[in-house]
């Protein structure tokens, strides 16, 4: 059965500054977010803006804040609301605006550059590859992700902390860094750069990451939490932490081999034998 | 992490073109009841623990060798006859010093880094983040980059020693099934009290070896799980356990408690064991 639900959907431009504005639209059995946004566009607001592609889950560009809690547009079901209850859509909060719904999400892609790529034996050929069922399926989990960004959004370390994008890679790509430590074919040692340069240490494990994942990627107890123990077997395992303290040059040096974290300048050649890698600093 | 004022409210030069949104959360929902649940959970177990542990009676049942987790093991010489299953060779303690004074330091400390008790606290008393989308009232936030909580990482060490606690547990549980039979000798017996502690063992084994690190450690760290076939499948029944992490760790708090005081309340014969066999 249908039903007038109310509506408020911000509406904003580019400085941040906007309201929240007030709707009431019709709804039908079965519909979700989405659909009302689209129904509005068609017979209220044919200037909002709002991100979207596939409206199955799949394509993770509608992400938005549904009465304040980060979510796809596209699977967030209208059953899920009282008819009473006003329906608020805010933009993703940890992203500048660029308008209404739409956010910019750069600081993702930046981020994305700064990792090493892939980087697997230099005598193996691609064609090569040869891995066990095993050995792949664990990694395999976080090639579910939809890069929706809900994560990036909802992590408090960058959504309550600015300040903290430079250092922080933020958990989708830190759990792109576990899934490359994980992988069998990958020889780069990637604990240290998770650590210094990627930021890891930033985490606290509070699992709203997790808990927003709409592909329902178990992100903090199978690549944070692992990758957290794997820096510990390198960085705080007392007798490498000596030794390192004694070889601190060779810290330094190695460092420089891994990813930078400037948003500016994403670093130079990731270091991957294969050319179509190669990925230069974000707008270059 | 620090403490420093922040109104989250507040529109900020930091953050250049977010949304303009002054409220600190959108949230209808009770977002505030599992933290605070997560609250009153912690403080109760600290609370008792550490009434409990600084108590120094009640803690040791001679006729049927009950003794509370909360005092194994015992090494001084201030220790009940009979509670001290591995000698005393620690002097007389003064009062104000807990007679498990060995195990409860490394206890606390692989409770207190451990991964999910660490998600809890962070929520519910520091608030950072209370909960998933709701501001938190800090200025500044350094993870656990820092001193002192890059100490966190030493989860793994505390880990080792709950073993060697959990192993100390369960000789104090099979014990308990050697009762003193009238005659002064000792006799097989079962009692209510046994099967707390049995139930209290299992479950301190279930939240130990569930734990992240004993994950890692047991094969998660490794690259080619298809290379190491017996460290793959323990991993993958680690990894099983290690999803009710959370489970396990609220279970023992309660079975920590209840075993404490039902040896507490039989030990000051305020209550008397209920015998199922001798």
């Amino acid at each position: 059965m249908g039903y007038r639900a109310k509506f408020e959907v911000w509406r904003g431009d580019a400085s941040g500054e906007g309201a929240l504005q007030p709707f009431e639209v019709d709804v039908n059995e079965g519909e979700v977010v989405l659909d009302i946004v689209h129904r509005l566009q068609a017979t209220q607001a044919g200037d909002l803006a709002v991100r979207w592609n596939c409206k199955a889950g799949k394509c993770g560009s509608c992400s938005a804040e549904i009465n304040g809690r980060p979510r796809l547009m596209c699977m967030t079901r209208m059953s899920t609301f009282d008819e009473q209850e006003t329906v608020t859509i805010t933009p993703l909060r940890t992203f500048p605006v660029i308008r209404d719904l739409v956010t910019d999400v750069d600081f993702n892609y930046v981020k994305a550059r700064e990792i090493p790529s892939f980087a697997p034996p230099e005598d193996l050929a691609p064609g090569e590859y040869r891995m066990s069922q095993v050995d792949v399926e664990r990694p395999q989990e976080f090639r579910k992700c939809i890069e929706c960004y809900l994560c990036q959004n909802t992590c408090h370390a960058v959504r309550d902390h600015e300040e903290n994008k430079e250092e922080f890679a933020g958990p989708r790509y830190l759990m792109r860094v576990s899934e490359l430590d994980m992988h069998p074919l990958d020889v780069r040692d990637r604990k240290d750069a998770a650590q210094d340069d990627h930021g890891l240490g930033y985490c606290n494990i509070t699992k709203c990451c997790t808990e927003v994942c709409p592909e329902h990627i178990k992100i903090t107890d199978n690549a944070l939490i692992p990758m957290k123990e794997r820096v510990v077997d390198t960085k705080y395992d007392p007798l490498v932490w000596l030794g390192r303290k004694i070889f601190k040059r060779e810290d330094l040096e190695a460092k420089h081999a891994t990813g930078r974290r400037s948003l500016d300048d994403a670093g130079p050649d990731n270091g991957s034998p294969l050319p179509a890698d190669s990925i230069g600093p974000v707008g270059g | 992490m620090t403490t420093t004022a922040h109104d989250p409210g507040a529109p900020s030069a930091d953050n250049p073109g977010r949304a303009d949104i002054r409220a600190r959360t959108l949230r209808r929902d009770r977002w505030w009841l599992a933290p605070l649940v997560n609250a009153l959970g912690l403080a109760t177990f600290v609370v008792y623990a550490t009434i409990r542990s600084f108590w120094g009676s009640a803690y040791y049942v001679s006729e049927y060798h009950y003794l509370s987790p909360f005092y194994s093991p015992c090494f001084s010489a201030s220790c009940v006859p009979g509670s001290s299953h591995f000698g005393t060779f620690l002097p007389e303690f003064p009062p104000w010093l807990p007679l498990a004074l060995l195990s409860l330091p490394f206890l606390l400390g692989f409770r207190l880094t451990c991964y999910y008790y660490r998600k809890s606290y962070y929520r519910a008393f520091w608030m950072s983040p209370p909960a998933c989308a709701v501001s938190e009232p800090h200025g500044k936030y350094t993870g656990e980059t820092r001193f002192p909580l890059i100490l966190q990482n030493a989860h793994r060490y505390f880990f080792y020693f709950a073993v060697l606690i959990s192993l100390i547990n369960t000789y104090d549980m099979l014990v308990a099934f050697q009762s003193d039979a009238p005659d002064g000798s000792a006799r097989f017996g079962i009692g209510l009290g046994n099967v707390i502690l049995l139930v209290n063992v299992i479950g301190l084994w279930l939240y130990t070896l569930s734990c992240h690190s004993c994950r890692h450690i047991t094969g998660g760290r490794l690259k080619h799980f298809s290379r190491h076939p017996v460290r793959y499948r323990i991993w993958t029944g680690i990894s099983a356990l290690n999803t009710r992490h959370m489970l396990f760790a609220w279970i023992t708090i309660g079975t920590l408690i209840l075993t404490d005081l039902y040896i507490m309340l039989v030990a000051s014969g305020t209550i008397s064991d209920l015998r199922i066999v001798n």
